[in-house]
């Protein structure tokens, strides 16, 4: 359990960083909190030549409200986001998944950005971010773009993210009042990752109907899966437990989930069920309907 | 004389581990803290394949990398270099075992090369350069199918999978069977599990210049390992000096000795340099020896009223490919304990004991037991319920009972004592057993899936021959023990100064308890088979009791009276009766080494004691166990769990506990999640901390812990073995409570794992055919 040897730069600044990736190219690898890639280069699964650590340029953590978004820096641990006192108040659902995963020590070094960037489909927050409808800030030598989640996510490991791009931060729109979210999740026993989870936002009239739904499933693909029917079944609707149930039945329509030694395609449509109910109840119980 | 000595009553204190502080702030010293000067690395390249023949190993890659020292492959060694398996069942078949890959591969993890460079980065990097064109051969990983006419040859060298078949019969087991108002029937196979010590294998070899060898080893039998590394290499065993600093845990899987600290030996004595070789988790996956994996069809045969006539048992354990030298003792522990704690002597049992493509097997926590206590408990569960008794009263109709004990069973073997309705009757007592029931059938009206289950259950302990123990009374006064029962956690160095200090009258910090060096230790076994306390404590029992004899008629001599009048006092001995006259310990030493000692006694003051107690010590034990299955994702959740246990005189209370904690914690492993599974071609499919799954502590269950003491009367400190009392009893009360769960939906058997996906596609299955 030795990585094969690699050289090791330590970027400055974000600009030394993005140099360093053109001067590079594929033979380097970004390096944020390590918990995916050193694990990864331990097992020789990969074999960057060279690391280039972010850790020590300024300015890509931190939790900040600009203008009608939430600005998370890329870099900020998962213990940060799941403590965080703005997220915790205003989008608690995402609290919810940042404090599921891995265990203590996760928590502590792996971070927002790197769980994004590196897209694997049993991660907690690119299930609920693509819920919660966020976009990724990307910076290349020539500038910034901006990239929806769902154009973001492509498959099993990977991004829309180019080979000279850093991901600096994450925004999520702040939801009007009204609203909540909310995940549950049904961790693999061994890994701790996801088997089967669900991500929700609900925005709820005063009358106690549905606005609107956004609901993401984690594990079921190569990349979280918006589920379609369930939405579309709450739209409109009063947010009754039968209404949630009858529309969380729905989630796993039209999907071919991922199979493993350890749950059948079967096994997870019924859990994207139960899952999907379980996080939309929450969600519609943080935006004040009564159940 | 000295009256802090507060010596009696330690026997049975809650006294706290004297070893944990050094353990726990990270001062211990494990194989990888040896660091010797020149010390070299080893690396070993593991076959991927589980069955394949070796066309060809291209090592000159990794033999150019700068600082490779040596690289080997399996043609190197001589054949008669093999990892050594007695003959532990006659006429069974022992094909060879080398330390590296001779011209095919039998299981994934079989070691193929091993290089040797100046570190251990080198040695990898060189280990991954060999190119290895393998030819695959048809592989066979299920026991039961390799017993299939056609199926695959497991080692081609054979002409079929049968290592050995053995029987036991006793009575007469057709008659029984012929008058049987009701036979029950069952098939039930234990999961394959992996013991997952946190310090994996490791050795440092280090060849001494007046040609001996020293070695450092994880192990938990440094004697054996000695013994049979001598046997590998050839080399004399006198000259071989094992030593097992703090060892990281083992349950069963430090028992043999394993291949890379065959090499390790092998090369430190070619290069003349010290060898180091330290398994990485990933190795430990495929290279420890594996549990369970026992499959058993049984019969029992009963009366209308419960009363059980006779037991056949056809047990069928997958061996792996390879064989150590314990790889067998689960099959004879299973064979040994078939009728549990019910009075049937008509029994028949046999055992098939199989190769495959897979990782060698071999003792893990339990050995045996746990299968066996798993499929009586099981199958008197499902009688009970087929016959429509309660499962309580089907128990208790066939316990054995107090008065006859000694009692020879059906597979002729000798139960010392026991009192198995008293056990019971306390766990339903802890558990509100009445109110369990209730609650379970409130919940059942309401649909939900809730059980409660009871196991009760006997386990041999002790086994494996003889311990050693030397008692040495220092210039000082003061003791030093010597122990070949080597602890790797169990506390030995707490419960044996305990029991030491009370009997020779002084306090525990004037006994040094030592072990894990053959240097300095007389011959021993070691720690496994939950022996400790009953074997290696009975030895040090009987050396402190020559020791005080002869310190006895010392001390008559000093005190000039008759060694009669003579008594055991506070640090010392008095004269009966005559207060103020007295001497210490340490006033006999000085007489023992070179001062006045009674005409024609030897000088010294130091007494060894090999104690077999030729027989096992029947611990026992009731479990009960309440359970919920959600029916929505088949999660089981354990909702009560009470578990009483009988290991004779308690020494620890707290040992005791912790033991059966953790007993419980690799029990829940069987229980919930933990399965190595190979898939149809034999790879490994369960690999890693990734998809293995073992327990966390936030598994653990509600947990009551009780007791009661039936003193064992075959050994001097009265005990029975405790150290795998949760792991025996656990998988079986948990399995009948979540069949009693599913029994509302007619699913009578599942094997464990009970997996969440497991038992939801059971519950569906189940719903379906209601439906039609
Ligand atoms: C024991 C264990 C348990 C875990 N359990 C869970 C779990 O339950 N749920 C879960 O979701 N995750 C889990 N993880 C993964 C954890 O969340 C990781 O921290 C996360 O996936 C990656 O973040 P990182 O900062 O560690 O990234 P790194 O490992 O440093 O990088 C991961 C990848 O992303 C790239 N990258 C990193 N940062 C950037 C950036 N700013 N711009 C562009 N590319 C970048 C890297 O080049 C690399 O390819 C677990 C990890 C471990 C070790």
């Amino acid at each position: 359990m030795f990585p094969a040897s690699f050289g090791y730069f330590a970027a400055r600044s974000l600009e030394e960083a993005l140099e360093l990736l053109t001067e590079y190219g594929e033979d380097a690898k970004l390096l944020a909190g390590g918990h995916s890639l050193i694990p990864a280069m331990k097992l020789r699964l990969a074999t960057p030549r060279y690391l280039i650590d972010l850790g020590r340029v300024p300015g890509l953590s931190g939790v900040r409200i600009d203008g009608e978004a939430l600005a998370i820096g890329a870099l900020t641990a998962h213990a940060d986001v799941a403590s965080s006192a703005i997220i915790r108040q205003r989008l608690p659902g995402l609290a919810d998944a940042a404090s599921v995963i891995g265990d203590v020590q996760v928590r502590n070094r792996g971070t927002i950005g790197g769980s994004v960037a590196h897209a694997d489909p049993a991660a907690d927050l690119p299930v609920i971010l693509t819920a919660l409808g966020a976009s990724f800030v990307l910076a290349s030598p020539s500038g910034k773009r901006t990239v929806a989640a769902e154009d973001f996510f492509i498959d099993f490991y990977t991004t829309a993210l180019a080979p000279n791009e850093v991901l600096t931060g994450i925004r999520v729109p702040l939801p009007p009042s009204g609203a909540g979210a909310a995940y549950a999740k049904l961790p693999h026993p061994a890994s701790g990752y996801v088997v089967v989870s669900a991500g929700a936002l609900i925005i709820r009239q005063p009358s106690g109907q549905c606005a609107s739904a956004r609901v993401a499933l984690g594990g079921m693909a190569g990349r979280p899966l918006r589920a379609g029917a369930t939405e579309t079944a709450l739209q409109g609707k009063a947010l009754t437990p039968q209404v949630i149930a009858a529309a969380a039945a729905k989630a796993a329509e039209g999907s071919d989930p991922i199979e493993d030694a350890y749950a059948s395609a079967e096994y997870k449509r019924q859990v994207a069920a139960v899952y999907a109910r379980r996080a939309i109840e929450s969600a519609a119980k943080r935006a004040g309907q009564k159940i | 004389m000295s009256t802090e000595h507060t010596a009696t009553g330690l026997i049975g204190a809650p006294i706290r581990r004297v070893e944990d502080p050094v353990l726990v702030t990270g001062k211990g010293c494990y194989v990888d803290d040896i660091h010797l000067p020149g010390m070299l690395h080893l690396a070993v390249l593991l076959s991927p394949h589980p069955h394949a023949k070796i066309v060809s190993i291209d090592t000159s890659a990794a033999r150019a990398i700068p600082g490779v020292r040596s690289v080997l492959t399996g043609a190197d060694i001589s054949e008669r270099v093999n990892i050594p398996a007695p003959m532990v069942v006659p006429g069974m078949k022992i094909p060879p075992h080398p330390p590296l890959a001779r011209g095919a591969v039998h299981a994934a993890g079989t070691p193929v090369a091993a290089v040797v460079a100046q570190s251990r980065a080198l040695a990898q990097d060189a280990a991954n350069a060999i190119e290895v064109e393998y030819e695959s051969l048809p592989a066979v990983t299920d026991a039961e199918k390799a017993l299939e006419p056609g199926a695959p040859l497991a080692r081609t060298e054979l002409d079929n999978n049968v290592c050995f078949l053995s029987t036991k019969t006793n009575g007469d087991v057709e008659k029984a069977f012929a008058q049987a108002d009701h036979i029950c029937r069952m098939h039930i196979a234990s999961p394959r599990l992996v013991a997952m010590a946190i310090e994996p294998r490791g050795a440092v070899a280090k060849p001494e210049p007046a040609g001996d060898l020293t070695m450092w080893l994880s192990t938990q039998a440094p004697h054996r390992a000695r013994a049979d590394l001598a046997t590998a290499l050839g080399f004399p065993e006198h000259r071989i000096r094992v030593i097992a600093p703090d060892v990281g845990g083992g349950f069963g899987s430090k028992g043999p000795l394993y291949r890379e600290y065959v090499l390790a030996a092998y090369l430190a004595l070619k290069l003349g340099r010290p060898v180091k070789w330290i398994a990485t988790r990933s190795e430990d996956f495929v290279g420890v020896i594996q549990g369970r994996d026992q499959a058993m069809t049984s019969e029992l045969a009963l009366k209308k009223d419960g009363t059980m006539l006779g037991l056949k048992a056809r047990v069928v354990a997958n061996l792996g490919a390879y064989l150590y030298a314990n790889t067998t003792t689960p099959t004879q522990r299973m064979m040994g304990m078939a009728p549990g704690c019910y009075q049937i002597q008509n029994v028949h049992v046999e055992v098939a004991a199989v190769f495959t493509n897979t990782v060698p097997t071999g003792p893990y926590r339990g050995a045996g037991r746990p299968e066996a206590v798993l499929n009586i408990e099981r199958l008197v569960d499902k009688a009970a319920r087929e016959l429509g008794i309660d499962p309580l009263e089907i128990r208790r109709k066939n316990f054995i009972r107090p008065e006859q004990f000694p009692y020879r069973t059906g597979v002729n073997v000798e139960y010392d004592s026991g009192d198995y309705e008293k056990s019971l009757s306390e766990a339903l007592r802890l558990s509100d057993y009445q109110e369990l029931i209730r609650y379970r059938d409130e919940a059942r009206e309401r649909g939900e899936l809730v059980g409660v289950g009871v196991s009760t259950f006997v386990e041999p302990s002790g086994g494996a021959g003889f311990e050693s123990g030397t008692v040495r009374v220092e210039r000082s006064g003061e003791f030093t023990i010597l122990t070949g029962s080597s602890s790797h956690g169990q506390g030995h160095e707490t419960v044996y100064a305990q029991v030491a200090a009370e009997k020779l009258r002084v306090s525990m910090d004037q006994v040094a308890i030592r072990h894990g060096d053959t240097l300095a230790i007389q011959q021993g076994v070691g720690t496994f088979a939950s022996r400790s306390a009953v074997t290696g404590g009975g030895a040090m029992v009987i050396a402190i009791d020559r020791v005080v004899e002869k310190a006895r008629r010392i001390a008559g001599h000093l005190l000039e009276a008759a060694a009669e009048d003579i008594v055991q006092a506070d640090g010392g001995f008095a004269v009966a009766g005559v207060p103020g006259k007295a001497v210490t310990w340490r006033q006999l030493a000085a007489a023992a080494y070179g001062g006045r000692l009674p005409r024609g006694m030897e000088p010294g003051l130091q007494e060894t004691a090999f104690f077999d107690p030729k027989r096992d010590a029947w611990a026992f034990g009731s479990h009960v166990a309440l359970v919920r299955i959600d029916r929505e994702t088949g999660r089981l959740a354990i909702e009560k769990l009470v578990l009483v246990d009988d290991c004779g005189v308690i020494l620890n209370p707290l040992i005791v506990e912790g033991q059966i904690h953790g007993g419980l914690a690799q029990a829940l492993g069987e229980i919930l999640g933990e399965h190595m599974i190979f898939g149809d071609e034999g790879e490994v499919l369960t690999g890693s901390l990734m998809n293995y799954a073992v327990p966390r502590a936030s598994d653990m269950p509600p947990l009551i812990v009780g007791e009661t003491v039936t003193p064992n009367p075959f050994n001097p400190l009265g005990v029975k073995g405790v150290g795998e009392a949760a792991t025996n009893g656990a998988p079986a009360v948990v399995a009948n409570a979540v069949m009693d769960a599913l029994a509302p939906l007619g699913i009578d058997h599942i094997d464990m794992p009970y997996t969440a996906p497991k038992l939801w596609a059971a519950i569906r299955e189940a719903e379906a055919k209601r439906k039609g």
